[in-house]
């Protein structure tokens, strides 16, 4: 593989950055929040079953 | 006298009551127009160049500004629920308020645009384009308008959704309008720009009244 | 028609998805993985350079951000016209990763604009029509926060979403017509090499794969929040 992008590595490494921490931050959040509705509905479940 | 016109009639005078709202939109399309200099600089040629895209913007800001009141105030105190049941069909109601606005805001506007082109240094041919596109335009910002009141209906705020949600919408309008000044400026036919402008306007006009409708319609039955 | 409704049960989409999403996360991966690896082995392009690298994150972003609008437009027809029920919930939950997309799109598309023609915003047609997307998504957004009955705001925001959808078009023609007024043909458009299309095809298919996924697991997520919802009333009364 290639890394060496010359003088465009200014531009590119910030866009591949900033879509890295776009995408890992969507999949965090989506996960997140997914694990604290499943908590929560289980901890209501068990309290009126 | 009709439903159509009796409710048209209505809303105008209504509008005209209420702080008129003419009186309201043309205040702020000047302060913009005055504005603007102010902001850019004094250079004749430079606001002449700029006058189509800023009187466009202004003129569409200023019309938005009594949009949200279009349904609210009669949905508020049940006027809504009455009109709704009368013989008239809620799209031609939803016509009605269009037209309404437009003669108490957008029409008021275009009047005024001339002399405000002046203070902008646009030549004659060129204003004369700018009343035209806004004469022909701002139909389809009433229209385009009616669907976000309709669908803020119910929001105590929703004055500040109601912008966010139509001015994409209107972009169009912006584009062809200020485009046909342009080209005028540039001394090329208005033509093609006008036609659509026009094109998009009775789009808007023929198509929002089912839109705004079906909002109203939800708001009502929920 | 019937197939869709047979998973309109959200009892059915539970089921299904939690079936098919181990699959589709490792499809997603697979593809970021080898689209990345083929993204950074192919040559330099003739007239771009090494920025071509930005056409394999730029372009699958765009693909996404309109994609998402498509699905919710789509979503909300079927709510409004044949009342599927989970239709709501699938389309408020495509927003915000239609939302993301869209401005991912127009930041790679900034920083891939700087390298090409000099400046980081240039009033190219695709990247203010994106722009304008961007917008829309927050207006849907908006309105679904602002309204609080949850029917009522499902069924406006359906009619908003049909309506940004009709006029999506016409938008994109106008702010063309502008452009070309302006500065002549999009820049960002041309043909493509063939040595770049797998990368490109591929990290398209990783994007979308991604977003099906994100999506099918926020609308399990909006599924038992609305569980969790309804025991609490259950509850309280």
């Amino acid at each position: 593989m290639n890394f060496d992008m010359g003088s465009y590595g200014i531009y590119i490494w910030p866009a591949y950055g900033v879509s890295a921490v776009a995408i890992i931050g969507a999949i965090v959040w989506t996960v997140t929040s997914w694990r604290r509705a499943k908590a929560k509905l289980a901890a209501l479940e068990k309290r009126n079953p | 006298m009709s439903v159509f016109t009796t409710l048209l009639l209505r809303d105008i005078r209504l509008a005209a009551r209420s702080g008129g709202s003419a009186a309201l939109a043309l205040s702020f399309f000047a302060l913009v127009a005055t504005l603007v200099p102010l902001g850019v600089g004094a250079d004749l040629h430079l606001l002449a160049r700029v006058a189509g895209g800023v009187l466009w913007v202004g003129a569409v800001l200023s019309a938005l500004l009594s949009l949200d009141r279009l349904f609210q105030g009669d949905f508020e105190d049940g006027s809504l629920d009455v009109i709704a049941l009368a013989p008239l069909p809620l799209e031609l109601t939803a016509l009605a308020k269009i037209a309404a606005h437009w003669l108490s805001t957008g029409l008021p506007l275009t009047l005024l645009s001339p002399l405000l082109a002046l203070l902008f240094n646009l030549p004659g041919h060129a204003t004369a384009i700018l009343f035209v596109s806004l004469l022909i335009g701002t139909p389809a910002v009433s229209a385009i308008g009616a669907i976000g009141a309709s669908l803020t209906l119910s929001l105590k705020r929703g004055g500040l959704i109601l912008p966010l949600i139509i001015l994409p919408l209107l972009s169009p309008a912006v584009i062809f309008g200020a485009g046909a000044v342009q080209a005028t400026l540039d001394g090329m036919a208005a033509g093609s720009a006008l036609g659509l402008l026009a094109a998009f306007a009775l789009a808007s006009v023929l198509l929002s009244p089912f839109a705004a409708a079906a909002c109203v319609r939800l708001n009502l039955g929920g | 028609m019937n197939f869709l409704f047979r998973y309109a049960n959200p009892h059915e989409f539970m089921r299904l998805s939690g079936a098919v999403l181990p699959v589709l996360a490792i499809a997603t991966a697979l593809c970021f993985s080898i689209g990345l690896y083929l993204g950074f082995s192919v040559p330099p392009d003739y007239q771009q350079g090494t920025t071509v690298a930005l056409m394999f994150i730029h372009v699958p972003a765009d693909v996404v951000a309109e994609l998402a609008y498509g699905a919710i437009a789509v979503c909300s027809l079927l709510s409004l016209v044949w009342r599927h029920p989970l239709s709501d919930t699938a389309a408020r939950a495509a927003a915000p990763f239609g939302a993301l997309f869209t401005a991912l799109g127009l930041i790679t598309g900034a920083l891939w604009g700087k390298p090409m023609w000099g400046t980081y915003w240039v009033w190219d047609a695709r990247l203010t029509s994106f722009l304008l997307l961007l917008f829309l998504y927050f207006g849907y957004m908006a309105l679904w926060n602002a309204i609080e009955d949850e029917t009522r705001a499902a069924r406006a925001c359906a009619i908003l979403a049909l309506v940004g959808v009709v006029n999506i078009p016409i938008i994109k023609f106008s702010v063309d017509w502008w452009s070309t007024l302006h500065q002549g043909e999009s820049i960002m458009a041309g043909k493509i090499a063939p040595v770049y299309l797998a990368p490109l095809l591929i990290m398209m298919l990783g994007y979308t794969l991604l977003f099906v996924t994100l999506w099918m697991v926020r609308i399990r997520t909006a599924i038992l929040e609305r569980r969790a919802r309804n025991l609490m009333q259950q509850a309280a009364s």
